[in-house]
């Protein structure tokens, strides 16, 4: 059988005046239903744009996706028109973005905005407001703001009846987001994509909004892909974790393997520079030079001019290699090294 | 150094278009003391004060009651020519070096105005400013030849570097840092933090380090204190307050900090 979402080799460069930055460059990830994957990395590694693609939401130009696959219950939605697009987004593909105050009109009610996400999904769907295809329209806007309640409710905003009608602004930052999540919902998707949904917010809403979208993840059978700079967050929520550099996932695997042993440089580096419980005062270890200029990149592995384990072998595009059942690094030095 | 003794602010009640809304309570009652050459960490959750506070220290504001005395001066008696004094000695450092550099101002204009605001106490002329800009960016691991470059040539964690040699310039000894490490990626921000811990034992500095990132006050700081809506709730020793904090409060912040380590 498929997988629910499967990224083949995506390659995808965006025009700029400089030239073509290849932004991303052979992305490989398939995503089954019950998993949660954290996309890790950096400021400008790709990871928004792998989520983003996903749903087509990078504006093709300036970008151009110059080799790969993005197969979704095994269709390509790369191949895919706008109007069929349309009917994914929302319906089988959920997304939640960063900052909660932005995703959501301030001049409608809650209300008016989740019953228009419902009735576009039944569109695509009648089943999700659980009414015949012939159901007249007050019906199905009946259903949908009854729907709306529940997903409120799921959610955990208490007092959903009546907080349904109110306006963004009177929501906290917390529960705007919980306001998406239940957004996001609402077309039962398969695929859920949540970019940095926790940066906005404070530790512990932030610890209550990842309780909650693991919880979501078992009620609901989705798979999602969590996009965060955070590893913390990964750690607390994910059950497998792909770290992305410079356009390039160098390293997955299920969670425990990565962090038990993470084997890629970039990964050690990354985890090495988190202030954690037993770091002591100035040994923490920054990660010196600079991200490479993705319009020249360097060939072969994107890491090599600043990794300390670099060989003449890493001119050569790294493959990926099965260090543990599912942990996959991309470095032919380890790969090396493992097998010695 | 500086000593916080029973200071609230609070903002009064204001009638607008929509009605009028209560007054806030931002600061109630709080009291804290920096010794010289110690880092105190303020951590709270948005809204809890802790900008407010800071604007109190640098007498941005004033408190409605209690006072602030920083080496022995209550800073709300001070006059115009004494609190500019006060000012080379109290620098801060803010959260976003992208908003926080004046765009069109060379590194040389912005390392070297502060030079030029107190220099009747630097008394340092043209030619003695430049040089100092060239080595505050030597110390801060930057170099003469950034001197005349614009902010949008550097990366985000240059430029932090920058605006701390830019606090650096009049000489302060108390340097407020509010969250200058949060707009940065973890290997940037690694690499600022071992710099601040650097420059404080070069300089003898000290540090009122205001973060909502446990980790990183955890890292950098000899002491904490913790704030929740406007007031201290728990403070002491950084290690007593991770290991075992006293406060409900304190232990519900740890707990929801997302900690690198293997699930089980």
């Amino acid at each position: 059988m498929a997988s629910l979402l499967e990224i083949r080799d995506l390659h995808l460069s965006m025009h700029s005046f400089e030239g073509a930055a290849k932004v991303l460059s052979g992305v490989t990830l398939s995503v089954e239903k019950g998993q949660i994957w954290g996309l890790v990395g950096e400021t400008g590694c790709g990871k928004s744009l792998t989520g983003l693609s996903v749903s087509r939401l990078v504006r093709t130009p300036p970008a151009e996706y110059t080799r790969g696959k993005i197969l979704l219950n095994g269709t390509d939605v790369l191949t895919l028109d706008e109007p069929r697009m349309r009917a994914l987004r929302g319906r089988r593909i959920g997304m939640i973005f960063q900052d909660p105050t932005t995703n959501l009109n301030p001049s409608f009610r809650i209300s008016t905005q989740l019953i228009d996400v419902a009735l576009a999904a039944a569109r695509h769907d009648s089943k999700i407001l659980g009414l015949p295809a012939t159901a007249g329209r007050w019906a199905r806007r009946q259903a949908a703001r009854r729907l709306a309640i529940d997903m409120l409710t799921e959610v955990g905003i208490p007092d959903a009846a009546t907080r349904v009608d109110d306006y963004p602004h009177q929501f906290s930052g917390g529960m705007r987001q919980r306001v998406l999540i239940a957004m996001a919902l609402v077309g039962q998707p398969d695929l859920l994509i949540a970019d940095e949904p926790t940066t906005a917010l404070d530790v512990s809403v932030q610890a209550q909004i990842l309780d909650l979208l693991k919880q979501m993840v078992t009620v609901h059978d989705m798979g999602v892909v969590l996009i965060t700079h955070n590893l913390g967050v990964v750690a607390q929520t994910c059950t497998h974790v792909a770290v992305m550099y410079a356009g390039a996932i160098v390293e997955k695997g299920p969670i425990r393997a990565v962090l038990t042993d993470p084997a890629h440089p970039y990964t050690k580096a990354l985890m090495q520079a988190i202030p954690r419980r037993d770091v002591a005062r100035g040994a923490l270890q920054g990660l010196p030079g600079a991200v490479p200029n993705l319009v020249q990149p360097p060939a072969g592995c994107r890491f090599a001019p600043r990794c300390i384990l670099a060989q003449p072998s890493c001119s050569k595009v790294p493959a990926e290699h099965e260090r543990a059942a599912g942990h996959l690094v991309a470095c032919p030095v380890v790969q090396a090294a493992h097998h010695a | 150094m500086l000593e916080i003794e029973n200071v609230s602010r609070t903002f009064p009640a204001r009638r607008g278009l929509f009605g009028s809304t209560g007054g806030v309570r931002a600061l109630n009652q709080v009291n804290l003391s920096v010794s010289k050459g110690e880092s105190l960490g303020l951590v709270g959750e948005s809204g809890s004060g802790k900008t407010t506070l800071t604007r109190q220290i640098l007498r941005l504001d004033t408190p409605t009651s209690g006072r602030i005395l920083f080496e022995g001066q209550d800073m709300a008696k001070l006059g115009p020519a004494a609190l500019r004094a006060l000012r080379a000695r109290v620098q801060i450092v803010f959260q976003d070096p992208y908003a926080s550099l004046n765009p069109r101002m060379s590194v040389h204009d912005i390392v070297t105005e502060p030079m030029l605001i107190h220099r009747g106490k630097l008394g340092l002329d043209r030619r003695q400013r430049t040089d100092r800009a060239a080595e505050l960016l030597e110390l801060v691991g930057l170099g003469p030849q950034h001197l005349y470059r614009h902010p949008h040539e550097f990366s985000g964690g240059q430029r932090q570097r920058i605006c701390i040699a830019r606090a650096l310039a009049p000489g302060p000894s108390l340097l407020l840092l509010d969250e200058p490490t949060s707009a940065l990626d973890v290997s940037v921000q690694a690499q600022v933090l071992n710099l601040l811990i650097d420059l404080q034992e070069r300089l003898g500095l000290t540090y009122f380090f205001i973060s909502h990132d446990l980790g990183v006050i955890r890292y950098i700081c000899d002491r904490v204190a913790i704030i929740f809506q406007g007031e201290i709730k728990e403070e002491g020793r950084t290690q007593q307050i991770f290991d075992a904090p006293k406060s409900e409060y304190a232990r519900s912040l740890l707990a929801a900090m997302p900690e690198v380590r293997v699930p089980d």
